[in-house]
């Protein structure tokens, strides 16, 4: 039944970037040679639902390329740098450094260090600097050191790069990137270990984006410079040196779409970067314990994919969220919300949330592992919703 | 010492920037005449240079090519280091040793010096040195501020009327804005705080489209998401008033960067007002702007006051120019009241910050006449004679205007006319935009993103839906 006010009907019946053309076979579209400009046309790659597929790495006929998941991200930086010259970076120690985790290694050699810059230490200066910068034209890619460090910039990000599109009537826009690895380390303290974006997710006007594997990095950070609205690309300190093997030829994700990482029946098991890892741990001590649980990497933060997360829902009628966030305030609780206003009917149990405590995280390393959720939590979890 | 200090800074400012003129200008030439103190004639005997001296250390410059090519290790200018004396390497630099003990001063015996061309009278200062303006630019200035007061008149008045919500006015600051905006091009990039619509003014945006931002009609550019007197222009490169304090300092220098990398002709200049100089954003602006090269005019409107936070009570340094200095940015003082100084400085700075690729930092010492906005009362924390005083006796307004009639530029007769035909504009203006209708409830979700996403589709569906059921409690000139 739909009443005016049924928001069941309001989620959406077609997925994201659906209008794009793609091909189940071959994953990876090759982008038409376009000259530099806002209007190219780019063809993205649909991430294919393909029953034992994982969605990620190179399933078609080309040979691909390892990298590990910092150098794709420098690979999608080159790539977008060489294609369009408004394309620049700012940042601590991003230029001759080399970057603080190498993501822009070899880049200030490459296009000079106008183009990469490197700026002293002012977060909230940077960020601004690519504010104004993105009001004039350019595309700036600002990185924050530690995700954490982007507290200092919250005004700018919040008060202008969200806002002034808004504010001036469309007159200007903000395409900027903004991103920088953030998530519990290996015992960095509370300062870096932050998870900025359970702080980020009500800002209007900003887009969040997480990404997991090589594979999703690259065509993430393509897709994110390539957006007119200010994107957050939020990557996490301990998948930086994951390997894997991607496409040589050039392809590009949509920012608003979930990845299937493993398709199952019995519950959805919603998570994101670093704790994607975490949940197909437990999927496969869940897996010989019989159970076939169906894992969905987000990626997409803000806003939710709520066409594959609802198209799972009403599959599997369970749903278990893995996160790193706080318990409040987090993903998790935005998430939890979303399902409930749009997927009710279609539950069979209450939404289960695996979240970090409301703690500061700790240096001590059992201490620390006490906050981020483990495997073995994950498994218990799916046992208690599936009883 | 102090003074003897700053003559050799200024020497050496001198010296440095004639370095750094590019070829085009010519050999034998003596640089431009604005700098602080005396200017010994320059010695252009090396042909311009690549590298930056700093005085103080080696410097890569952005030139944009690979940063191994453009670095140079360099000795510094032997600025203060007495050749007799020891000098050892630090990051940084060459630095002489002393065996006395002293501490820099907190402050300079004197203030610095501030730059006037017309005095109280509206005559030019004997010996004074200033760009020479046309009469046609006399008059364009002279016209606008007049155009600007009676504008702050008339949209205060309609505030107190309750016709609008909310306005600021820029009295007293009329030359400052006007005057500043004739020393710029159109290309030039503006970052304003709040207090500067007459630089919009001065660039063609019309009194209609003023009423229509304040009114937040469906003609007002911003589509009426923002606040009164939160103008903005793309078009006019104007960029759109943000309210927080400074945050425009930062987008300058992004701005200028921007520009530095088209290696355009042209300039950015942001302005803010002594508080704004307290802002976080502030220093790390003016460092990196300093650091990064870029052309940018940092316009400090010190007018005393920041909402009721004197400036005594904002800073413990000699004003603003003299931060200049800690950030290694050339910076000047003016008389804010004066249009033909402040027409000069800006002249001059924006001059420099284009053909030696640098920041300048501008003083522009005046009074904030009215209240901070029609939230303020101000004679609550000010006395009403200082205000009146201000008003009066010291209107940048009528002191201009005593140089232009001075001239025989203008008259009495053409003074009432204008005023009344700005009067009367300004009234229709206002009259239209009130009537005007609102945006439509769809704007309430257009332009959060380049495109419509689905959960915002959702809300204003939503709100729709809420609207046609419950008509009665909304609006009705609002359309859905």
């Amino acid at each position: 039944m739909t009443t005016a006010f049924s928001l069941r009907a309001a989620a959406p019946a077609t997925a994201p970037c659906a209008g794009v053309r793609s091909t189940s076979a071959a994953r990876v579209v090759p982008v038409s040679a376009a000259p530099a400009g806002r209007g190219r046309m780019v063809a993205r790659a649909a991430v294919a639902a393909k029953a034992d597929a994982p969605s990620s790495a190179v399933a078609g006929k080309s040979d691909g390329h390892e990298v590990l998941l910092f150098e794709a991200l420098r690979e999608a930086l080159i790539e977008e740098m060489k294609l369009d010259p408004t394309v620049c970076v700012f940042g601590e120690d991003v230029g001759h450094y080399g970057g603080s985790y190498k993501v822009t290694k070899g880049l200030a050699d490459m296009f000079g260090d106008l183009r990469v810059l490197d700026t002293p230490i002012a977060e909230n200066s940077f960020t601004g600097m690519g504010v104004g910068a993105g009001m004039k034209g350019l595309r700036p890619v600002v990185e924050g050191m530690n995700m954490g460090f982007l507290l200092l910039a919250y005004n700018q990000i919040s008060n202008n790069c969200g806002m002034l599109h808004y504010t001036s009537g469309g007159q200007f826009k903000i395409p900027v990137v903004i991103r920088g690895p953030g998530g519990v380390g290996r015992q960095l303290g509370a300062e870096h270990s932050q998870r900025l974006e359970s702080y980020f997710q009500s800002i209007p006007g900003l887009q969040m984006v997480a990404c997991s594997t090589p594979y999703n990095a690259k065509g993430l950070m393509k897709a994110a410079i390539r957006s007119e609205n200010p994107v957050v690309l939020f990557e996490h300190v301990l998948l930086y040196n994951l390997k894997e093997k991607i496409p040589d030829e050039e392809y590009v994700l949509c920012l608003e779409e979930a990845e299937m990482v493993r398709p199952g029946v019995h519950v959805t098991i919603l998570t994101y970067s670093r704790m994607r890892y975490h949940v197909m741990q437990a999927a496969k001590t869940l897996v010989n314990k019989g159970y076939d649980p169906e894992v969905i990497d987000i990626r997409s933060l803000k806003p939710f994919d709520l066409h594959t997360i609802g198209n799972s829902i009403k599959k599997t009628h369970r749903v278990l969220i893995v996160e790193e966030c706080m318990r409040t305030g987090g993903i998790g609780a935005s998430l939890r919300s979303a399902i409930i206003d749009n997927f009710w009917d279609y539950l069979d149990a209450p939404i289960m949330c695996l979240s970090s405590q409301d703690v500061p995280t700790p240096y001590a390393a059992t201490l620390e592992d006490a906050t981020v959720v483990q495997p073995a939590q994950i498994v218990a979890a799916v046992e208690q919703i599936c009883q | 010492m102090a003074a003897l200090w700053l003559a050799r800074a200024s020497s050496q400012l001198a010296r440095r920037a004639a370095r750094r003129l590019p070829a085009r200008h010519g050999s034998g030439e003596p640089t431009s005449p604005w700098f602080l103190g005396v200017v010994p004639p320059p010695a252009l005997g090396s042909p311009a240079v690549e590298k930056s001296r700093r005085g103080f250390c080696s410097v890569r410059r952005f030139a944009g090519e690979s940063s191994a090519a453009a670095a140079v290790d360099e000795e510094p200018e032997n600025g203060f280091v007495a050749s007799d004396q020891q000098a050892v390497d630090f990051p940084g630099g060459k630095v002489s040793f002393v065996a006395e003990m002293n501490f820099l001063p907190d402050s300079m015996k004197e203030r610095i010096n501030c730059y006037r061309v017309l005095d109280d009278d509206g005559r030019t200062i004997s010996g004074s040195r200033f760009q020479e303006v046309s009469k046609e630019l006399a008059l364009k200035m002279y016209t606008e501020m007049v155009t600007l007061q009676i504008m702050d008149t008339i949209f205060y008045e309609a505030q107190r009327q309750g016709r609008i919500s909310f306005y600021l006015t820029s009295n007293g600051e009329e030359a400052i804005n006007i005057a500043s905006a004739a020393a710029l091009g159109m290309d030039d990039i503006v970052l304003p705080q709040y207090r500067e619509p007459g630089v919009l003014l001065w660039r063609g945006f019309t009194l209609q489209e003023f009423a229509n931002q304040c009114f937040g009609n469906k003609l007002d550019y911003g589509k009426g998401r923002q606040m009164p007197i939160h103008y903005g222009s793309n078009r006019l490169n104007y960029f759109t008033v943000s309210s927080p304090i400074a945050t425009q300092l930062p987008h300058a220098v992004g701005a200028a960067y921007s520009l530095k990398m088209d290696k355009k002709d042209a300039c950015a200049i942001t302005y803010f007002g002594d508080g704004g100089t307290s802002e976080g954003d502030f220093h790390a602006a003016l460092n990196f702007a300093a650091v990064m090269e870029a052309p940018v005019i940092f316009f400090c409107r010190n007018n005393g006051w920041a909402i009721s936070t004197p400036t005594t009570e904002q800073f413990r340094s000699d004003g603003v120019v003299i931060r200049g200095q800690a950030y290694g940015i050339r910076g000047i003082r003016v008389d804010g009241n004066d249009a033909l100084a402040v027409y000069s400085a800006v002249h001059a700075a924006r001059e420099m910050a284009i053909t030696e690729g640098r920041p300048i930092l501008v003083e522009a010492l005046t009074y904030r006449v009215g209240h901070h906005s029609t939230s303020d009362d101000s004679t609550k924390y000010r006395p009403v004679d200082e205000i009146e005083h201000w008003r009066t006796e010291r209107d940048p307004i009528s002191r201009y205007r005593k140089w232009v009639q001075g001239n025989d530029w203008w008259s009495d007769a053409e003074e009432s006319e204008l005023r009344s035909r700005v009067r009367k504009e300004l009234l229709q203006a206002i009259q239209a935009a009130e009537r005007m209708p609102k945006p439509p409830v769809t704007e309430l979700f257009t332009d959060v993103y380049d495109k419509i996403p689905s959960n915002l589709r959702e809300q204003e569906q939503f709100l729709r839906d809420t609207i046609m059921k419950h008509p009665a409690d909304y609006p009705t000139d609002v359309p859905v």
